[in-house]
């Protein structure tokens, strides 16, 4: 199957999958955390953005998605599935939707990989962003916080949907061909959520009784890999973020396939040397962030100017996406020119997100559970208000405000003092004023 | 090569008829946007990133994704209030539609002037319906969320089927393919028309009004 796909299109293909299953992963928790996501175009290429759409990268959630892995890739009969689930503040949960990124055997070996495979997996993300918008998940993840979080879960391997209870539904986000296999994302979601609309999740009692019809013991019951969505930022950006360390700039070619197929011999034999020149010089991106990522080990692509060029680039502290004038002789024979792997410096080096609320394995965090003794919480809940996104809703604004402090200048005392200190003062500010009636004077004549 | 036609059609009540048109106009954008091309020597061309924004409909219990351009936003937004008003105005039963056209310029000899080709064409058909009391309207609300759920699901879709897209063009022939006027996104060649239909299903012939993204002759 693999006999007509050359090493280097395996190798980009295997790299596109990779990073693929990596952003899928993000688009899916970001989507479900809770808050609006909000990224910047960029006109210039700037040598970290996967598949040409400005994706961040949350490290704890690329951290579970590598282990889920575990240097494997998605592929026929393994399933890279995400499951999002909702917990409650009393420890009730249930699972909402199941994400499948999956491969069948259907090939298609006349597709380019570097160019309609890669901007088939980019249209693939964007069909994800709008499609993770519009499951009935979206609508109560916005709503999380007080009473439940929304929680998500990375495997790899059969695709488990027992936890959807009756009834779930499929949505197809889409599919891309490739000459090893035909790449689909899907997703499928509970719908008895009738049952449980989202009002039963805002300030009410307890609504154990509901959440047990609907808990399943599952064949994995091992809470311990959900992670919570509750990922939280400052500042309306993610802190801690980096940027993908092992970056991708694609390059197209819009020169016609006979030209470049005599391109791919002449350039065949500098690329091979320029992977030997580069592979002693390998080392993790966090070690050294001026050092080049030849991800041999990784079987991605080893296309890497020379060093000098990265070193001149790398002292800016922002490696520009493939140098012109250096690239084309380095770069690799395929109908696109594809190359110019970067190293794109972390933006800070503490490895820890310093975020309340930051993605840890499962222990759940609440404490949002009802009092043990025996006062009984009556909240209060005016009429009109929702939970939104804004910390404060207005019950707590009731709350707090209904008794404010006096102000200062209507205490007794110090109005009494106050007053009697400038009825003294008066006399001679008049004073003052007089003495310098010149300048007033002058000084209005300037106004006119 | 044969256009390829898609038809929508919605449902919404008269402060609705915006936000639903935005949310399907920018979902389709999103799909035909590229980041901006930036052509080298010996042909090669590199792409710069595109950035998604979420937004909150007022109107409606959805949520949709754009393109991050605030330029064409714009273009958008004035171009549904145009129909919106046009809605608003034409004393009919409140039925229009929306198009947006995706084409490709063909360059021709002069005297003739150039040729647009369309590609895809969307077209979004409204019924404008008038709610009596709060209750209906919160129903409507939610109804209407879960139908631009559903027209989402359509697009997405019909993209996923991967037809027939422009060949990636030349730097001199990108014109005819994009838009390359904004700043920070590139979508493909489009323009949006509307029609505002009377109560007898014909179309009134005096409303047909053309938003041109690239200046053509006649």
């Amino acid at each position: 199957m693999d006999s007509d796909l050359s090493p280097q299109d395996k190798k980009d293909l295997d790299k596109f999958i990779k990073f693929f299953a990596l952003k899928t992963v993000q688009v899916i928790v970001q989507a479900r955390l809770g808050e609006k996501i909000n990224t910047c175009s960029s006109s210039s290429p700037t040598g970290s953005d996967w598949f040409n759409l400005a994706i961040k990268d949350i490290p704890e959630v690329t951290h579970e998605a590598k282990k889920a892995l575990a240097g494997q890739l998605p592929g026929i009969g393994r399933s890279m599935c995400v499951e999002i689930s909702l917990k409650t503040s009393e420890g009730d949960s249930m699972e909402l939707e199941t994400w499948c990124l999956e491969m069948n055997e259907k090939c298609d070996k006349d597709i380019k990989v570097s160019y309609t495979v890669y901007n088939r997996l980019s249209l693939l993300l964007k069909s994800l962003l709008a499609i993770t918008r519009v499951t009935p998940a979206y609508k109560l993840s916005r709503k999380q916080g007080h009473d439940y979080v929304i929680l998500y879960r990375i495997y790899f391997g059969d695709v488990q949907l027992t936890g959807l209870g009756e009834g779930f539904q499929t949505v197809r986000v889409g599919i891309v061909g490739t000459p090893i296999g035909t790449i689909t994302l899907s997703c499928a979601y509970r719908t008895n959520l009738a049952l449980m609309s989202s009002r039963q999740f805002e300030r009410t009692g307890p609504i154990m009784g509901i959440i047990i019809d609907h808990y399943v013991e599952r064949p994995f019951t091992n809470m311990a890999h959900m992670h919570p969505c509750s990922y939280r930022y400052e500042g309306g950006t993610y802190a801690g973020i980096e940027d993908s360390q092992e970056v991708c700039t694609t390059s197209f070619s819009t020169s016609p396939p006979s030209q470049l197929y005599s391109s791919r011999l002449s350039y065949q034999t500098p690329a091979l040397g320029t992977v030997d020149l580069c592979h002693p010089t390998a080392c993790t991106a966090a070690a050294h962030p001026h050092q080049m990522v030849v991800p041999g080990k990784e079987g991605g692509v080893p296309q890497v100017p020379a060093q000098p060029t990265h070193g001149t680039a790398a002292e800016h502290g922002r490696i520009p996406s493939c140098p012109t004038g250096q690239s084309p002789q380095l770069a690799p024979p395929t109908s696109c020119v594809f190359l110019c792997l970067q190293v794109h410096p972390p933006p800070s080096p503490a490895p820890s997100s310093p975020l309340q609320g930051s993605l840890h394995s499962n222990t759940s965090s609440h404490s949002g559970g009802q009092p043990q003794d025996d006062f009984v919480m009556v909240d209060f809940k005016p009429a009109f208000s929702k939970d939104d996104l804004l910390p404060m809703d207005l019950g707590t604004f009731y709350k707090e405000f209904q008794n404010p402090p006096q102000l200062a200048s209507l205490s007794i005392d110090v109005s009494v003092q106050s007053m009697a200190e400038d009825l003294d003062s008066l006399p001679e500010k008049l004073a003052i004023y007089e003495k310098n009636i010149d300048e007033f004077d002058a000084f209005v004549d300037t106004l006119q | 090569m044969n256009c390829r036609s898609e038809v929508l059609e919605v449902s919404v009540e008269g402060r609705q008829v915006e936000e639903a048109m935005l949310a399907v106009l920018h979902t389709i954008l999103l799909h035909r946007s590229t980041g901006k091309f930036h052509y080298k020597k010996e042909g090669t061309y590199s792409i710069g990133t595109v950035g998604t924004q979420d937004v909150d409909c007022d109107f409606i219990d959805f949520t949709f994704v754009r393109v991050s351009s605030d330029e064409l936003d714009r273009v958008i937004r004035k171009a549904v209030a145009e129909f919106k008003d046009a809605l608003g105005n034409s004393g009919s039963d409140g039925m229009g539609q929306i198009s947006l056209e995706f084409y490709q310029k063909k360059k021709s000899r002069w005297p003739f002037s150039d040729e647009c080709i369309p590609w895809e064409v969307w077209s979004i058909k409204v019924n404008v319906v008038n709610l009596a009391n709060e209750q209906e309207r919160q129903i409507c609300r939610e109804k209407v969320g879960e139908k631009l759920g559903e027209k989402v699901i359509n697009i997405v879709e019909v993209i996923n089927r991967h037809d027939y897209l422009p060949k990636m063009p030349t730097q001199s022939e990108v014109d005819n393919v994009f838009d390359t006027s904004l700043k920070d996104v590139q979508p493909y060649l489009y323009k949006i028309t509307y029609q505002i239909t009377d109560s007898l299903g014909t179309s009134v012939s005096t409303t047909m009004r053309r938003l041109i993204k690239d200046t053509l002759a006649l």
